[in-house]
């Protein structure tokens, strides 16, 4: 079990630093000299050079991208264009309200999903299976920047019963309601890729648990269908929560469009900003930081199905 | 596939004439990398070949039998090269595989077919059976039409009905059907020589029977040399003129089938020969012949590899490997310090062998 | 052949009339006629196919005319079925049209990436060893992104504008594509009917036409066509963040945009290009899902 623990960490590390390599490429991709890049267009000569001096962008790419790699470490991500404010903290502000965001998306689609799947992978082929199918479909069908902008007109524009976009405050309170209310309509919509995911993993495990030989003697000694299905399920869980995790780093990364149609203030709607404007320090940052947390979650939720399931550490 | 060579006493491919010995392989080996550790560096080696050497006259059958893992598919696969050999000798009809002034292997494989276990996964699911006969002809510039016709012959041949089953796909077919396919297949391209790993080992025991009279038929009519593999030793002996016996990568015995059978030499052929299902019921044993399971051929033990499970082993079976010796090809050896007077073992024959 | 002699079991040649036989994607296309359910979407999908390429005959307006006094008027307004955008431009024409550019922007970067993910995984799959490792690793680290996030770092990095989108999207789809074709090659280049057919002494180029290739297609067209939608998607997302597609030009996730400031004035005019995106979306996943239960040969 160590071995594989202390093998699985290490290879992530060539993977982040890949990441790091295309995000350091990403400035080289966009038009133009790298350093107009960095500074807002109207930046003075003088300003050019001291910058160009100062992140030695004369020197070659790869002291370059092992200068900036270092800084980087050093949680430095240079400065943003638009504001000027320092990128690590704009990110910083923001992330905590993605992640808050996803967090809820994820357990919501879940409890939503798992009981979806469940009645429909024990009756496959029956009209409440289809029905589940159905949906599944749908949500991942859904463009959920159109899905966003619907709820709105609906609940927002028609019955004025939910706010249309934004944050009450900086400060989330949890037990408040003219702060959750919020959340009601972004966390419903960023939900629906999951939920038509999670549905579809857990009627398959079930669907293919129930066919198992140890489930079918179960029954066939007269074991009450509650305790079939708990041992069902049990054995059905690791691969439906492991998927659950991965789809916590889709959405920390996708969560963009969903931000973009709410205005709410989290890493993606920073991206978005940063994109209008052509921030590039800023999209470079948030992109960096965005895919290390997708690379983190995919080797946690790893970690934690090989603890579950001894089976996966011999791959 | 024309008459007048299938049925010429003489193939016209024959080098060396009836007493050249069809293939000759001399200490053949075969040892697969373990890789391990974060590098993935190789750490040890499965030695799933080990020194295997024998010889298959022309128009013979030899059975190569043993418990699974003893390297006897990889054999197989090493007489056709899919895997390549890590050391040995390997000549067929007097010309060396794949070495300069030898045979080239494209031109061995053309006169030696394999016929797979799986009957299932040695056809491509995707293709008319008729087409997976007539692959080889086709790849080998016969016109598409004349393959096709000829591959329906074969099919005729190993006793499916082409108008029924050519166009089927192999998940229409069941196992023996797909097997005597694979038979159709393996003939396609007229080899001398056909190399059955399992070939009917997977079958039903009714099928079994009937798909290995197909076999015995075959080889009469189109005088054809079989090397035969199998765990299965009742099966073996029915269809072999000669067994060979493999133990952990290596040959423990080799000889007649008759002497095989009869009077075994080394003890793991007895214990392989008492492990046979008894059909007499008053004449069941009752104890296992051979306990547990063989050893890891990654480090294979010291010795006469058989030491650790023989009810002989003394502490010379430890201390050196007993040779197998060399005789003429019907010559019944053993690898064994019993059948060596001068190993040192308390049980070793008294007198000089022959 | 017609002396031989001995054959261990006559054929039974009663049955003189072979059996119709179909070929593989005859089999294909046979059960893809018994499916109701996939007719259906894909009947849909032909006809907004068929739309987007006729659509300069069936718009019954110019999509770029636009008119000040018309504006944001709703459906059914003097001709305008769907109603009329920001700019007084006839909606339901504007749809038909964009339909050109957003099916274009979703369907040619899955063409290119299967091509190219699809060429690579096979590479990575028969040729095993370094060249494998060295393809993966790279794949490794493109798959470390999520989808919507790498598309947007790409055609963020290189700005706006159609053929910035399709370049992300193609690097966003070549990775799975070529984990796909390379776990495919890898599971048939390890069955016995390769070993059987390299057995033949056939030339390699053969092998892998006629026995490799055939049954890595079908896995590798299904996960190419479950992409187009989620491709879809994307593009009309990219378009709609200001990426993508620019303006005058009609694209879905566009328009979509531009209405969203409409949604208080006219809002089942401002829902309308989504449930184009909507529709074709569900269309493409129900033929995706139709396609892949009737390749199942064993099914």
């Amino acid at each position: 079990m160590f071995g594989y623990v202390v093998r699985r960490l290490l290879s992530a590390v060539p993977i982040a630093l890949g990441v790091s390599m295309v995000c350091f490429a990403l400035v080289y991709l966009a038009p133009g000299d790298p350093v107009q890049t960095l500074l807002p267009p109207d930046a003075d000569a003088e300003t050019v050079d001291r910058l160009k001096a100062l992140y030695g962008l004369d020197r070659p790419l790869p002291i370059q991208y092992l200068d900036w790699l270092w800084r980087v470490a050093h949680g430095d991500l240079g400065r943003s264009i638009a504001t000027g404010r320092e990128v690590s903290n704009e990110i910083a502000r923001s992330l905590g309200n993605t992640v808050l965001l996803a967090a809820l998306s994820v357990l919501i689609a879940f409890s939503i999903a798992f009981v979806m799947g469940t009645i429909a992978g024990r009756r496959v082929g029956t009209v409440v299976d289809r029905l589940v199918t159905g949906v599944a479909v749908l949500g991942v069908s859904i463009p959920n920047y159109w899905l966003g902008i619907v709820l709105v007109i609906i609940f927002a524009v028609e019955l004025m019963a939910l706010p249309a976009s934004g944050m009450a405050s900086d400060h989330f309170d949890p037990t408040s309601w003219d702060h959750l209310q919020y959340l009601v309509l972004p966390v419903f919509t960023l939900s629906m890729i999951p939920v038509g995911i999670i549905a579809r993993t857990t009627r398959a495990a079930v669907s293919e648990m129930m066919n198992q030989e140890f489930i079918v003697t179960l029954r066939a000694n007269g074991v009450p269908e509650w305790r079939v299905l708990r041992h069902a399920l049990k054995n059905a869980l690791p691969p439906i929560l492991a998927v659950m995790g991965l789809q916590f780093g889709t959405l920390m990364g996708g969560s963009i469009l969903v931000e973009t149609v709410f205005s709410w203030p989290g890493s993606g709607y920073l991206l978005s900003k940063a994109i209008l404007t052509r921030d590039i320090p800023v999209l470079q940052g948030t992109i960096l930081v965005l895919a290390l947390i997708f690379v983190a979650t995919n080797l946690l939720v790893d970690l934690l199905q090989s603890s579950l399931d001894p089976r996966i550490r011999r791959a | 596939m024309d008459t007048s060579t299938t049925l010429a006493p003489i193939d016209a491919r024959d080098r060396g004439g009836p007493r050249q010995p069809l293939l000759i392989v001399r200490n053949l080996r075969k040892h697969f990398p373990i890789r391990s550790g974060v590098l993935g560096r190789v750490s040890a080696h499965v030695r799933a070949v080990d020194g295997v050497s024998f010889t298959v006259m022309k128009g013979e059958t030899l059975g190569i039998v043993g418990e699974s893992g003893c390297g006897k598919s990889t054999v197989a696969r090493l007489l056709m090269r899919l895997l390549k050999p890590d050391g040995g000798e390997h000549i067929f009809d007097g010309e060396a595989v794949g070495e300069a002034g030898g045979i080239s292997v494209a031109e061995m494989r053309r006169q030696v077919q394999m016929v797979f276990q799986d009957s299932a996964s040695s056809l491509n699911p995707r293709m008319p059976v008729q087409g997976s006969v007539a692959f080889g002809p086709i790849a080998f510039g016969t016109p598409r039409d004349r393959a096709l016709a000829q591959a329906r012959q074969l099919l005729a041949k190993v006793g499916l009905d082409p108008v029924l089953y050519g166009g089927r796909y192999p998940h229409e077919l069941s196992g023996g059907q797909k097997q005597r396919v694979n038979v159709a297949r393996a003939l396609a391209l007229d080899p001398r020589m056909v190399i059955l790993d399992e070939a009917v080992s997977a079958l039903d025991k009714s099928i079994e029977a009937q798909v290995l009279n197909l076999l015995q038929a075959l080889r009469r009519e189109l005088q054809l040399t079989y090397v035969f593999i199998s765990h299965d030793l009742s099966v073996v002996r029915w269809i072999s003129d000669r067994v060979m016996v493999m133990y952990l990568g290596e040959v423990v015995e080799i000889g007649p089938s008759n002497a095989i059978y009869e009077t075994p030499k080394h003890p793991y052929t007895r214990a392989l020969l008492a492990s046979r299902p008894a059909l007499d019921p008053d004449n069941r044993r009752l104890e296992a012949p051979v306990s547990g399971d063989p050893p890891s051929p990654i480090n294979p033990p010291s010795g006469c590899r058989f030491h650790t499970r023989c009810p002989f082993a003394e502490p010379v079976c430890s201390a050196r490997a007993p040779a197998l010796g060399e005789g003429d090809v019907m010559a019944h050896l053993a690898a064994c310090h019993m059948q060596d007077a001068a190993s040192g073992h308390s049980k070793a024959v008294r007198e000089i062998r022959h | 052949m017609s002396t031989t002699t001995a054959t261990a079991s006559p054929p039974a040649t009663i049955n003189a009339t072979p059996p119709r036989q179909r070929g593989y994607w005859g089999n294909v296309g046979y059960r893809l006629r018994y499916d109701p359910v996939t007719l259906l979407f894909g009947t849909v999908l032909l006809l907004i196919i068929l739309c987007a390429i006729f659509a300069p005959l069936i718009a019954p307006f110019d999509p770029y005319q636009e008119s000040i006094i018309r504006r944001l008027k709703p459906p059914g307004y003097r001709g305008h079925i769907l109603g009329t955008d920001e700019l007084g431009r006839d909606v339901l024409s504007r749809i038909l049209f964009g339909g050109r550019i957003t099916l274009t922007m979703g369907i040619l970067p899955v063409m290119v990436a299967t091509l190219i993910g699809g060429g690579l995984g096979v590479l990575a799959g028969f040729a095993g060893g370094l060249i494998n490792a060295l393809i993966m690793r790279v794949m490794d680290v493109f798959y470390a992104f999520p989808s919507v996030l790498l598309a947007v770092a790409i055609s963020g990095a290189m700005g706006g504008g159609a053929v910035n989108g399709m370049i992300a999207l193609t690097l966003v789809f070549i990775p799975p594509l070529c984990r796909v074709a390379e776990t495919a090659t890898t599971q048939v280049r390890n069955l016995d009917f390769v070993d059987a057919a390299k057995a033949t002494g056939a030339p390699l180029r053969l092998v892998l036409w006629h026995h490799v290739l055939g049954n890595i297609l079908g896995p590798v067209l299904i996960y190419a066509s479950s992409l187009v939608s989620v491709s879809i998607i994307l593009a009309s997302g990219l378009s709609f963040l200001g990426l993508g597609v620019t303006p005058p030009e009609p694209d879905w996730g566009l328009m979509l945009n531009a209405l969203r400031q409409a949604i208080y004035i006219s809002p089942l005019v401002a829902a309308m290009p989504g449930i184009a995106i909507l529709i074709t979306s569900i269309s493409m996943n129900m033929v995706s899902d139709g396609l892949r239960s009737a390749m199942d040969v064993r099914s």
